[in-house]
């Protein structure tokens, strides 16, 4: 019999889907014991929510190296369209995995539009402008919704922008009303449904970086000009992996929506996109099981510095320069390598493992 | 004549936009990198300068000046302990610094200072009046505002002659073009920086002061969204030029007002972005900034 043999990537990758599903039975069982308190285990829904968006934006930021800080922008747009969808199929479909399911599928689409339409203008600027244009839009989807007015009767939805001009018939109701967002959202996200939705955005990720269109998005990362001259379309491969990742981000966004009793747009600001760049750059740009562990820990890491109370955001913000400073210092991850043996520093152009 | 209030009151915020902006402008130019705790600075300023005033009763012209040598102190401190070591670093990993850096301005201010609004006093009344009256009082124009605008236009002129002139300024800019070759040229590489970043928070300072006397609801996070506008505007006019700061500051402040006048009050921060992305496109590197052409 041949001996199975894998290269580092495969077995990289075949490490990364272990760890989630030895991570996620761990949890199962822990909660299902009694072991973990209820705010850890309201916490578990809006970890694999972070964890997609963080997988997703280091789509954006590690494999194709464009700097995007309007992620939340992409979230926002699925959360919404995803929480509108549901809330309209309450009685068209009464099994909740089901709807959460075409829920998702709305808002990844929903976000994809936007990725589209926000690719077509941003992809055509580089480095610094790129990344302005992208929080600029963030800004705007925020404003938008902020702005949205939802409401559905027998007739159908109806929707007005900036003021509320929605008349219902007998029997309907608002779901969006502007800066008050979607209030009284059934709950229908599960951490099951959320393993699940890690589980496949790992698949999409690894599949896509690893296939031909895959290697050309590296490329054009690593030398865009290199890569143009053998004949690599650049708008087309940057759009790829932009809109990928709009999806996937978008179908986080809803995950994280169905697990919240209300949802309001500002909550999805430049804060929040800034949140997800710190997942991935702590986890190490390109590696998307760095991704996973920094999403999981910084969103538990304020739960636990809840003792601090009043200072657990000044020590987050501590340990991310702390951390930046340790990681990327020469003098200081000397001296850190020396402490622990084998460290290795991260390099700019770490491709995908 | 509604018109004309709007466009002056769209200049006097575009003039507190252009001051920051000089300060995000000028620290990008040099560090090649998005000082993301700038806006946080501005809120220091403007919290000094209201504790001088209001609760030591200490004269505003010592208030600002008193803003302006912590605000200093502050920019140079950041600049040593969390930017200089990453000076090598890849510039996703100083972005990260910078915002944790905000982060721990904001809520370091939120602990010292609490949360709670502050009412920023407004001690711009020369004779007793708020501001002077034209056209038979169908237009007024607040003295803060007349004050900012001249305050932008001072500070602009200054700014060109200390760049243009002295050598400190030439210094700057020689490293702002090339640090290895200033470096070679005998050229103190990171007193510059230094001088950059101490001249970059005296101004947050001073557009700290301004922006409050105009907005005076003052909170730990009143820097955060004019530093993104700021920011925007810096951009805007082709970040690294100082004229393009004063120009995108301008239109910023005149856009945002007319947008909020005249379209929607709501939405008139999705306007200013979707003008800034509408310029990006015909002109990707802002208004005034260089076509840098690439070479293979």
């Amino acid at each position: 019999m041949k001996k199975l043999r894998l290269n580092k990537t495969s077995r990289t990758n075949f490490l990364t889907y272990g760890m989630v599903v030895v991570l996620f039975v761990v949890l199962q069982i822990m909660s299902g014991g009694g072991m973990l308190s209820s705010t850890m285990k309201g916490q578990l829904v809006p970890i694999c929510a972070y964890v997609v968006m963080a997988l997703s934006l280091n789509l954006t930021v590690g494999v194709l190296g464009e700097l995007s800080l309007g992620h939340a922008g992409f979230m926002s747009v699925g959360a919404f369209a995803g929480a509108v969808t549901a809330a309209a199929l309450q009685n068209a479909i009464p099994s909740g995995g089901l709807r959460l399911a075409v829920a998702m599928i709305i808002g990844a689409l929903f976000a994809a539009v936007a990725g589209v339409l926000i690719g077509i203008p941003v992809l055509r600027l580089r480095g610094d402008y790129l990344a302005i244009v992208t929080l600029a839009f963030g800004e705007i989807i925020k404003s938008i919704i902020n702005n949205l007015y939802i409401g559905m009767d027998a007739g159908g939805l109806h929707a007005s922008l900036i003021n509320n001009t929605i008349v219902l018939e007998e029997g309907g109701r608002m779901i969006l009303s502007g800066p008050m967002g979607i209030p009284g959202i059934t709950k229908i996200s599960t951490f099951t449904a959320g393993f699940i939705l890690i589980m496949l955005s790992l698949v999409i990720i690894f599949n896509l970086v690893n296939s031909r269109a895959g290697r050309a998005i590296m490329a054009l990362r690593d030398n865009r000009i290199a890569a143009e001259s053998v004949g690599i379309n650049v708008t087309q491969y940057k759009m790829m992996a932009f809109v990928t990742s709009a999806a996937l981000a978008g179908a986080a966004g809803t995950l994280f929506a169905m697990g919240q009793n209300t949802i309001i747009a500002s909550k999805f600001d430049f804060n929040q996109s800034i949140l997800i760049l710190v997942f991935v750059v702590l986890g190490g740009q390109g590696r998307m099981w760095g991704s996973i562990i920094a999403a999981a820990a910084l969103t538990i890491l304020p739960e636990l510095l809840r003792g601090f109370a009043d200072y657990r955001m000044l020590v987050y913000a501590i340990v991310l320069i702390l951390v930046m400073l340790a990681t990327n210092n020469p003098t200081l991850s000397g001296f850190f390598s020396r402490l622990f043996g084998r460290f290795r520093k991260p390099q700019k152009g770490d491709a995908a493992r | 004549m509604t018109f004309l209030n709007h466009l002056i009151s769209g200049i006097s915020l575009g003039s507190v936009y252009a001051i920051i902006a000089l300060g995000y402008t000028m620290v990008y130019g040099i560090a090649k990198m998005l000082n993301f705790a700038h806006g946080d600075v501005i809120m220091v300023g403007a919290y000094i300068c209201f504790f001088a005033v209001a609760s030591y009763g200490l004269n505003p012209i010592i208030g600002i000046l008193l803003a302006m040598l912590v605000c200093t102190v502050l920019g140079m401190l950041i600049e040593r302990l969390a930017y200089k070591p990453l000076r090598q670093a890849p510039s996703l990993a100083v972005l990260i610094t910078a915002i944790g850096m905000s982060y721990f301005l904001q809520n370091s201010a939120q602990l010292l200072w609490s949360a709670n609004n502050k009412m920023f006093p407004s001690f711009l009344n020369f004779g007793g009046t708020t501001g002077i009256s034209l056209f038979d009082g169908q237009l007024t124009i607040a003295w803060t505002t007349l004050v900012t605008i001249a305050a932008c236009v001072i500070i602009m002129i200054g700014l060109t002659l200390f760049t243009g002139k002295t050598k400190m300024g030439k210094a700057m800019r020689a490293v702002s073009e090339d640090k290895g070759a200033a470096q070679l040229m005998g050229i103190n590489v990171n007193t510059t920086i230094s001088v950059t970043f101490a001249i970059g928070s005296a101004l947050a300072a001073i557009a700290g002061v301004l922006l409050c006397s105009s907005y005076p609801i003052l909170v730990p996070t009143t820097g955060s969204m004019p530093g993104i506008k700021a920011f925007t505007a810096a951009v805007f006019g082709g970040i690294g030029s100082i004229p393009g700061a004063l120009l995108g500051g301008v239109l910023l402040g005149v856009i945002e007002i007319f947008a909020k006048a005249y379209i929607s009050t709501q939405l008139s921060d999705a306007i200013v972005f979707a003008v800034l992305i509408i310029v990006l496109l015909f002109k990707p590197t802002g208004l005034l900034g260089k076509q840098i052409r690439e070479k293979v």
